[in-house]
This record gives C-alpha cells, sequence and structure tokens, in this order.
C-alpha cells in the first residue's frame, strides 16, 4: 500500500481514497460531516485560477477548500 | 417528576459507559452513517447510459481556467455595465421628458388655482422635481441591471466567482465568500451587509460588513453612469461613447475591489488581527436560469424595493432643499450659505460645496444625491429643464465650472464614502454594536477623502487642471 | 441545579419558535443540503404567501410560508440548507433544534436526485429525531437527463419513509408531494424509519443509555437520538435542553433554581 499524502498534494484529475484526517476539533467535525470519513474516494477536480482553493468531487458533490484544510486530509492515491 | 436528574447528569453517565473511547465516536457516527446512504444510494440508483458529457464541468474548464477565468469574469461584468448603460440611455430621457411635461403642466394648474408661489415652490419644484428625477435617472438602469444580476446568479455563476477570487481574499485574510456578499452589494449594500451572515466566522464577517460599501450599489451606479457617460464619452458618438463609459465604469468597480482588499487586509493586520478561518464553498452544478421566476423576482424583490424607498425618501428631500434654496438668512439662501461654508474643504477634495453637501443630504439614500445636486445647482439661478445629458454638460461644466477632476472626485468619492442610512441601519442591527457602526462610516469616508485630495493635490501641483 | 422535562409538550415549545400550536394549524418543515432547489421547492408549494424574517434570537434567515390542501392549512417552514445536523454551525444548530423541540407534524427532506449519497445522508439524520419524515427526491428530470434512474420504491423501502420524485422547476410531482405531507401531518400514513446501525460497542452502549434519557426526559423527544447525542458528549444539545425547558417554564425553572 502506497504511503499517506496530503489531498493538496494531488494533480488535478487525480483519484484517492480518505485515510486519515489530520485535524481536531471543529475543523475535523465539519470535514467529516461533508463525507470525507476514511474509505471516502476523492477526485481532484480543478485549481482556481491562482492555484488556490482546489475544488474535489466528494461523494458527488463539487467542493472546495483552500490549502489549509486540504493539507489536513490524508490519502493514498489510486487510479 | 424527579426534579434532582438534570440532562447534565445524563452526559456524565454516558462518558462513563463509553470511557475512553470517546475520540474516535464522532468519526465512527458520521462513517456509519454516510456508509449506510452509500449502500441505499448503490441499491435504487443505476445508469442507463455510461458515457455521458459532463457539461459542468467542459464549462468550468473555461470560466475557471488560469488564462480564461478573469477576462470572463469583468468581460460578464463589462457586458452587463454596458447593456445597462446602453438600454438605459433611451428609457431615461422617454421617462424624464415625460415627467418634466408633466411637471410643466403641474405648474400651470397650480397657476391657474393662484395657488400661493411658496407651496407651488415646494411641491412642484423641490418634492414633484426630486420624484421625477429619482424616477426617471433609476428605474431604467435599475429595470435592467437586476434581472441580468440575477441570471447570472440563478444559473450559478457567482460561487466561481468566489472560486476565482478567494486567492486574493485568503491574502486579506478575508473569507472567500466575502466575494459573494460584494456580489449582493452590486444589487444593494445593505443587502450585502445582511448577505455577510453567511461568513461564519465573526472577525471575517466583520471585515466583510465593513468593506460592503466600497462596491458600488444600484443607488450609485446611476451618478457613477450619468457622470462617466459625461466626461469620459461626452465627446464620441452615442455608441462608441456608451462603449467608453462602460470601461470606465468597470475600471471603477475594479477599483472599487482593490480597495476593498486593501482595506480587508488593513482590517486583519490592525484592529481585527487573526488567522482565516475554513472555508469551504460548493460549486454546484449549472442550471438553466428560469427566465420568468428571474423577471418577476428582480422587479418584485430588488426592482421595486429599491425604488420606493428611495421615492420615499426622495419626497422629504426634494422639499427640504427647496426649502433650503428659498429660505434666505441675511443677504443668502441656507442652501449657498452652507455651501459656502462646506466650500474651502470640499475644494481640497476638487470638489464645490454644492456636491459635498449633495453626499452629506444624501445620507438617507444615495439615490438622491446626484438630484439634490442638480437641484441645488438650477434652485439658485433658472429653472432648467433637464432633458438630455447636453443639458447636463451645460449645466455642469458651463455653468458651474466642473472639469475633469471634479468628474473624477466626484466619482471616487461616490464610491468611498459613508454607507447610505438604510445600510448603516442594516449594519446596526447585525452587528449590535454602534462602534462598528460608526466605523463602518469613518473608514470609507477617509478613506474617499484622502484619495481626493492626493487626486487634487497631484493634479494641481502637476498644472493638469 | 435540576431541571426536569417530564412536563415538556408539543404545543408549549412551539411557541419558543414563533409558529402555530399543534392543533390550529399543520407545521412542516422543510430540510435539505444547499444546492437542492430547496427553495425552489418552497417557493412552488407556497406562492406568494410567505415572508422571511430571522430564527429568533438567531441572525439566521427564516422563511415562512403556507398552502392549503383538502381544505386544510399548512404552514411550511424552511429550515437552513446544511449538509448535517451535528450543529457544526449556527444554521445546523438552528435546522436541529427546531426538529428536535417544535416537533413538526411532518418533515420534508429535499434531496437532490442526481447526488443522492450526499443527501440521504441528511435524511437519515433527520429519519432519527422525527418519525414523520417524507423524502422529496428534487431535480428528478436533471437526474434523468443524467441517465440516471432512481427506483423510488426501492428507496422508500430501504428508508422506511414515503419519497415522492419531484421537478420542482417545471411543477412535476408537487401535488402528489402535498398529498403525501397531508397524508403524513395528519396521521393517514405512518412512517417507520429504518435506522442507522452503529458498530456494535455503540449499539450497546445506546441502549444501555437510553432506558435512563426515558426516565428524565420522557418520550416526546426521541431516546434513540438523544442517548446517542449523549454518547457523542453533544454539549450543545445539553445546553438546548436547558434553554428551551427554562425558556417554556420560566416560572418553575425559576422555584428550581432557588429551590
Amino acid at each position: 500500500m502506497n504511503k499517506s499524502t496530503p489531498l493538496n498534494r494531488l494533480g488535478n484529475g487525480c483519484c484517492a481514497l480518505v485515510t486519515e484526517l489530520n485535524a481536531q476539533g471543529l475543523t475535523r467535525r465539519r470535514l467529516l460531516d461533508l463525507g470525507l470519513v476514511p474509505g471516502t474516494k476523492v477526485e481532484v477536480i480543478r485549481r482556481s485560477p491562482l492555484g488556490d482553493p482546489i475544488a474535489f468531487n466528494i461523494r458527488g458533490a463539487i467542493i472546495a477548500f483552500r490549502k489549509e484544510e486540504a493539507e489536513k486530509v490524508l490519502v493514498v492515491q489510486v487510479s | 417528576m424527579n426534579s434532582e436528574a438534570a440532562v447534565g447528569n445524563l452526559l456524565e453517565e454516558a462518558k462513563g459507559i463509553i470511557g475512553d473511547q470517546q475520540a474516535g465516536i464522532r468519526d465512527g457516527i458520521v462513517k456509519s452513517i454516510y456508509d449506510t446512504s452509500e449502500n441505499i444510494t448503490k441499491d435504487v440508483v443505476s445508469y442507463t447510459s455510461v458515457h455521458r458529457v459532463d457539461w459542468d464541468r467542459k464549462i468550468d474548464n473555461i470560466i475557471t481556467s488560469p488564462i480564461w477565468g478573469f477576462p470572463i469574469m469583468f468581460g460578464l461584468l463589462a457586458v452587463v455595465f454596458w447593456i445597462t448603460i446602453a438600454g438605459a440611455n433611451y428609457p431615461s430621457e422617454f421617462l424624464a421628458t415625460q415627467l418634466f411635461w408633466v411637471q410643466g403642466r403641474l405648474t400651470e394648474l397650480f397657476l391657474a388655482l393662484s395657488a400661493p408661489e411658496w407651496l407651488h415652490g415646494f411641491l412642484v419644484l423641490g418634492v414633484y422635481t426630486a420624484l421625477a428625477w429619482v424616477v426617471s435617472v433609476m428605474l431604467p438602469p435599475m429595470a435592467i441591471f437586476f434581472p441580468l444580476f440575477t441570471l447570472l446568479e440563478d444559473a450559478g455563476y457567482l460561487p466561481r466567482v468566489a472560486f476565482n477570487l478567494d486567492r486574493f481574499f485568503k491574502k486579506a485574510g478575508a473569507h472567500g465568500k466575502q466575494a459573494l456578499t460584494m456580489s449582493m452589494g452590486f444589487g444593494c449594500n445593505a443587502a450585502g451587509v445582511i448577505a455577510c451572515r453567511i461568513i461564519e466566522s465573526p472577525r471575517e464577517r466583520l471585515i466583510a460588513t465593513l468593506t460592503n460599501t466600497f462596491v458600488p450599489c444600484n443607488g450609485r451606479f446611476p451618478t457613477i453612469i450619468a457622470l462617466a457617460s459625461l466626461f469620459i464619452a461626452g465627446s464620441v458618438s452615442v455608441t462608441l461613447g456608451s462603449f467608453i463609459a462602460t470601461l470606465g465604469v468597470a475600471g471603477l468597480v475594479v477599483f472599487g475591489i482593490a480597495v476593498t482588499l486593501f482595506v480587508s487586509w488593513l482590517l486583519s493586520k490592525t484592529l481585527l488581527k487573526g488567522e482565516p478561518s475554513s472555508f469551504t464553498l460548493e460549486l454546484p452544478p449549472y442550471r438553466k436560469p428560469q427566465v420568468g421566476q428571474v423577471l418577476v423576482r428582480s422587479v418584485i424583490d430588488r426592482t421595486i424595493f429599491v425604488l420606493s424607498r428611495a421615492v420615499v425618501i426622495a419626497a422629504p428631500a426634494g422639499g427640504l432643499v427647496w426649502i433650503m434654496a428659498n429660505t434666505t438668512i441675511g443677504d443668502s439662501t441656507i442652501l449657498a450659505a452652507a455651501a459656502n461654508w462646506l466650500d474651502p474643504f470640499a475644494g481640497l477634495m476638487g470638489l464645490d460645496g454644492f456636491i459635498l453637501m449633495a453626499f452629506i443630504l444624501g445620507l438617507p439614500a444615495n439615490e438622491i444625491v446626484f438630484p439634490i445636486l442638480i437641484m441645488s445647482y438650477v434652485s439658485g439661478g433658472t429653472l432648467v429643464q433637464m432633458e438630455s445629458l447636453a443639458d447636463l454638460r451645460h449645466l455642469l461644466i458651463d455653468q458651474h465650472g466642473w472639469t475633469w477632476l471634479t468628474g473624477l472626485c466626484t466619482v471616487i468619492f461616490a464610491l468611498c464614502h459613508w454607507p447610505c442610512g438604510t445600510t448603516l441601519f442594516t449594519i446596526q442591527r447585525e452587528q449590535k454594536n454602534w462602534r462598528w457602526t460608526l466605523l463602518a462610516a469613518i473608514i470609507p469616508a477617509s478613506i474617499g477623502v484622502i484619495i481626493c485630495i492626493t487626486i487634487t493635490t497631484l493634479a494641481r501641483a502637476l498644472n493638469l487642471v | 441545579m435540576g431541571l426536569t422535562y417530564q412536563s415538556t409538550g408539543r404545543s408549549t415549545t412551539r411557541e419558543i419558535f414563533n409558529v402555530p400550536n399543534a392543533g390550529s394549524e399543520l407545521v412542516i418543515a422543510l430540510a435539505g443540503n444547499p444546492n437542492t432547489g430547496k427553495s425552489t421547492v418552497f417557493n412552488a408549494l407556497t406562492g406568494l404567501r410567505q415572508h422571511t424574517g430571522n430564527w429568533p434570537g438567531k441572525t439566521v434567515l427564516r422563511a415562512e410560508g403556507s398552502f392549503i390542501h383538502g381544505g386544510r392549512r399548512y404552514t411550511l417552514i424552511d429550515l437552513p440548507g446544511t449538509y448535517s445536523l451535528h450543529a457544526n454551525s449556527v444554521e445546523e444548530e438552528v435546522a436541529r433544534d427546531f426538529l428536535c423541540f417544535a416537533n413538526p407534524d411532518a418533515t420534508v427532506v429535499v434531496a437532490d436526485g442526481t447526488c443522492l449519497e450526499r443527501n440521504l445522508n441528511l435524511a437519515l439524520q433527520v429519519m432519527e429525531i422525527t418519525d414523520n419524515v417524507i423524502v422529496c427526491v428534487n431535480l428528478i428530470d436533471e437526474a434523468r437527463r443524467k441517465k440516471m434512474h432512481i427506483n423510488i420504491q426501492k428507496l422508500s423501502k430501504a428508508l422506511g419513509v414515503p419519497v415522492v420524485p419531484t421537478a420542482a422547476r417545471s411543477g412535476e410531482g408537487l401535488s402528489e408531494l402535498m398529498d403525501t405531507i397531508s397524508d403524513v401531518a395528519l396521521g393517514r400514513v405512518m412512517p417507520k424509519p429504518v435506522l442507522v446501525r452503529y458498530s456494535d460497542e455503540m449499539e450497546k452502549a445506546i441502549a444501555q443509555m437510553e432506558p435512563k434519557v426515558r426516565e428524565i426526559i420522557g418520550t416526546h423527544i426521541n431516546t434513540r437520538w438523544v442517548a446517542l447525542r449523549l454518547i457523542d458528549g453533544d454539549t450543545k444539545l445539553v445546553q438546548a435542553m436547558e434553554r428551551y425547558y427554562k425558556e417554556q417554564n420560566p416560572k418553575q425553572a425559576d422555584l428550581e433554581v432557588l429551590a
């Protein structure tokens, strides 16, 4: 199995499975409620024209967040 | 009834049951719920065809692309302004002609009834003129701008604007959704202030609230558009004129966005220090706007609402201006005396006393600033019928000595001064703190004063005027 | 201080939310994720009979409307659009408190048919709080355009509640939705929500907590759900319970505080 990487390191078009949330408190609960529980498939859709925020397909909705949140989501890339 | 047992105790008991596993509980709960929805969805949803074109993604590839994202954004903004400016021209003139024709008949009626001069002055020259101005200047651009804007909103474009611009707001220590609250501000700053509720963090909500006025609202657009048409596009053909005026207005809006970002940055470094809070933004699928609904909603909810507010405030303001222009103390009217008193300071800012006074009297609603200005100019001399831009040019440039600098400073001050009374009232209601409300007026006003004085001083030092 | 919740009736709590008491009008809550066309459903059901304001004590917009169906008047409360009911934001708190304490006669969860998984997450959470749930699978026309087929009967069976497909923009399915709302609100149809099963440890803990919860707060709030929230350490819910109880029985609460 690949080593976990922060979600913001993946390029556009990559798919990955969530392994862990490296956040506590409210941020963690919010990320969970967006559907980012371990095992969830996430697709990197696009970056904003200036590189940040990044938009992801999470369980059928396109949701964007800033680098600061994305790097708290650890994932393994899948094809 | 067991009055000793409280729910708080239950919480303690729950802790006892679950012991030291507390940490992973929320994760487990959310996972179980999502797993259940995933399984149900797999069971009930099937695709009849696998390959389908994802239009949303294709559209977003262009609209949020590094190359086209920003040009399209400013292009759309410019197109909306251009349609508004070009489209509002003729209905505005038509309305002005009709309403001032009615004014002539009203005057005849008052003469026929041999009504006292002051009554005719107050009601017809004061109240009615202000109303006629507000309606003819404001109604056409609003009836065009609001539906266009609502169309963009309905189609799902606004979240893309927030997505494109977020990096700037992050750098300024502000929230990405501030772009959405600013978009609402184009319609009405009070609505923009209410929209700030979507920003969860109090610090960032306050930043968005205090800077919302740097987005010109519909009450100020007519002033800005009229002056842009007058000064930037005054000497060229009508088509080219509205095109150049559009560029001028779009440029001013971009300038307003730059000021917003600068002030947001300044606030987040001083009064409202703090780290940017977490930010999630959904980019919903594009939807075909419901044109009929859009028209009804934007006309009823927005146009009629803003216009009626303007009318309610314009009527007494018109009367007040007439009284001020026709009551003499010593050897000058109150209006002239007040304007003279303001004149030295206004002069430093590239304005004159009448302009500054119009902004002050326009505090209840920005829509009436320009009408008040014209009324105060006109009421001093003979009555001029303002039916076209040419009449306006004559009044401002030939009779009151406006230069390009006067026009520029007036437009900048229209963008950066205190928010209107309604907006201030809304800020007070939302924040419940008069210090912030006061600051919401002081910050933009001092920025406007500083910019105007700087430009004027430079222009005079370089002998440009 | 000791506060009890036994005496809390459905009618008294509603006053706190400025909605009509039970008996006079039927109160229907409208829940859903953001961007599901929830406000289109709201507008389509209520037309121009609506007004907006704030939630009591909160700067959160609240839309309220009404419609007449079968000679009865229904008050429709549009809850803020949220992804969940875990009270991570003011909006989520407002929506949860209303479902929990105002006891609507029926709750419609508006779900985006093109993105069912994400939307069922909220529906399942609503079903934990109240039985009288109707799932409205909206944007069914978009789903068809995307070549998706949703088996409505199967979904209804899996959830244990009525499911109505709609395309609120074109008006499709709205009269069925109104029929179903009145069936549920008037008790002609009794939904039996199929609840989420948690891990064995969790279920055991819930089973242990539930009787204690019932003993203290009675049964007017779903005890399984309250037990679950307590195990999750939800202090906000506890605060909310104390607050609402105090607001509806201020004198009694004061007496108990004094005692």
